[in-house]
């Protein structure tokens, strides 16, 4: 595998909270076209970990690649190469979606028509269009989610990260992101998080599941299964053990 | 940076805030102006008749009013600019502009320039007052620009703190309380620096006040001026260290 093909190459994150280590040298890559779940309990370092990757927050040790851009020398550029939905969509409630979406565009440098047909885009994939007038105070949880959703997939990013992408949808809708999801990793390197083991199942190519600050597992989906490894056994043997090298 | 003046200064304007202010800081000082006015009319213009003072209406009338203006927005800036920054956190909204590929400089500036705009709504609507006066009579219009630019100034440095405090916390009545209590401690160092026994030139020097005087008596002296422009500077640059130190976190 050539480097350039990767547009992820993240290596030893670490991340202190005082001095508690929510990240202890976690290592990550992400090819194009590639779905990555972002596997683990609450409290393991997922969000953390995404919003390292996203650039919003600085990692105390180790390197990040977007693409050939290093994150921490060319911050504009490399952002320039992200769609982020963080775990609560950064909306402004009094802003209809279509206002909000314009304006996320710019701030993306996008204007004209390009950024009306982006704009129109991005609420048809995320199916907003009888919504887009309405002020974003009154929509539902889901409809929330999903503004989020269109914010980050915008620009037609590269790489799109989505922190817990489907908390608050219902069945149906869920099943509409998951769709959109799989289209969107067809052309996209997407990586996300979430804790519901049936999200990994429905989505990902690949699985990266994280406990206390460490990768326990990076392996795909297929290659579980020919081991015959059920995801569900292994994921809960690990929430369920105590583990032995918890120096935090 | 223009993206985010815009649009933050138009959502300034969906929020019952904005407009209740505005009126209220006109009501206040269309008061204040009348009763000026209207002691100028009875009292004081037969006196400046008989001992043939050299003032005006400008220099009375318009003092006053640019002087209370000064000080009532001391009051009301803080609740002007806490949003900035303690609203987007509390709705965690800072993260959108921290994930774009734009510069922290570039958030501030933008933030600064939707509360510049504002400002200059609130001078125009205020030198609104004294210009009515041409109606009925002749102003010295070179002081009433001095004492725009004068109140445009003071204004601007009030916006700039409180972007800086509203950038520390985020609570938007902590930043509104912070900003007001700073702007205070400020004002209050002119009448320290003026007291009758021991005026000190250093306090003067570092109030706010103390510079917009010399504004209002139509001087525009270019100490002031930097002053000013010193002061801005200092509390963006400040807010942009503050958004630059919150990814290292």
């Amino acid at each position: 595998m050539q480097a350039s093909t990767l547009l992820i190459k993240a290596s030893n994150l670490q991340r202190f909270y005082g001095s508690n280590a929510a990240v202890k040298g976690v290592d990550l890559e992400l090819k194009a076209g590639e779905v990555l779940g972002l596997l683990g309990p609450n409290g393991a370092g997922k969000s953390t970990i995404l919003q390292m990757l996203a650039g919003t927050l600085a990692s105390h040790a180790g390197t990040i690649r977007i693409g050939d851009i290093d994150l921490k020398e060319h911050p504009l550029e490399a952002r320039r190469q992200i769609g982020y939905l963080p775990e609560t969509p950064p909306l402004y409630r009094d802003m209809t979606i279509r206002e909000y979406l314009v304006f996320c565009g710019k701030l993306h440098g996008m204007k004209g028509k390009t950024l009306t047909d982006a704009v129109g885009l991005a609420i048809d994939n995320c199916e907003l269009g009888r919504l887009q007038k309405r002020l974003i105070a009154n929509l539902s949880k889901g409809y929330q989610q999903r503004t989020g959703i269109a914010q980050a997939i915008l620009h037609r990013p590269p790489l799109i990260i989505l922190d817990e992408p489907t908390v608050g949808l219902d069945p149906l809708q869920l099943e509409q992101i998951r769709g959109l999801i799989r289209e969107l990793g067809k052309e996209h390197g997407i990586i996300l998080s979430t804790h519901i083991l049936q999200e990994v199942d429905a989505v990902c190519e690949r699985v990266q599941i994280i406990n206390h600050g460490e990768t326990v597992l990076n392996e795909s989906l297929e290659s579980l299964r020919a081991r015959g490894q059920s995801l569900e056994n292994f994921f809960n043997q690990q929430l369920t053990s105590k583990p032995e090298t918890n120096h935090a | 940076m223009l993206n985010i003046g815009l649009s933050e200064f138009q959502r300034l304007f969906r929020t019952p805030l904005a407009w209740v202010l505005l009126a209220l800081v006109q009501l206040i000082l269309a008061y204040l102006f009348l009763v000026q006015v209207e002691n100028y009319i009875s009292t004081i213009q037969p006196q400046i008749i008989a001992n043939q003072a050299p003032y005006g209406v400008t220099d009375l009338v318009l003092t006053q009013l640019f002087t209370y203006a000064g000080l009532l927005m001391l009051a009301i800036m803080p609740l002007l600019t806490m949003r900035s920054f303690a609203e987007e956190r509390q709705n965690q909204t800072l993260t959108l502009l921290r994930a774009a590929p734009i510069s922290a400089t570039q958030i501030v500036l933008g933030k600064y320039l939707a509360l510049e705009l504002l400002v200059l709504v609130l001078i125009s609507m205020i030198s609104l007052m004294p210009l009515s006066l041409l109606l009925g009579t002749s102003l010295d219009i070179g002081q009433l620009l001095s004492a725009i630019l004068g109140l445009f100034l003071l204004l601007s440095s009030f916006a700039a703190a409180g972007l800086f405090l509203s950038s520390l916390t985020k609570q938007t009545m902590m930043a509104a309380l912070l900003g007001f209590a700073f702007l205070l401690i400020l004002g209050l160092l002119y009448f320290a620096g003026t007291r009758a026994e021991q005026p000190s030139d250093l306090l003067l020097y570092l109030s706010h006040f103390g510079h917009y005087q010399s504004f209002l008596s139509g001087i525009i002296n270019s100490t002031d001026v930097i002053y000013y422009l010193l002061f801005i500077t200092v509390f963006l640059v400040l807010t942009i260290r503050k958004l630059d130190n919150e990814r290292l976190g």
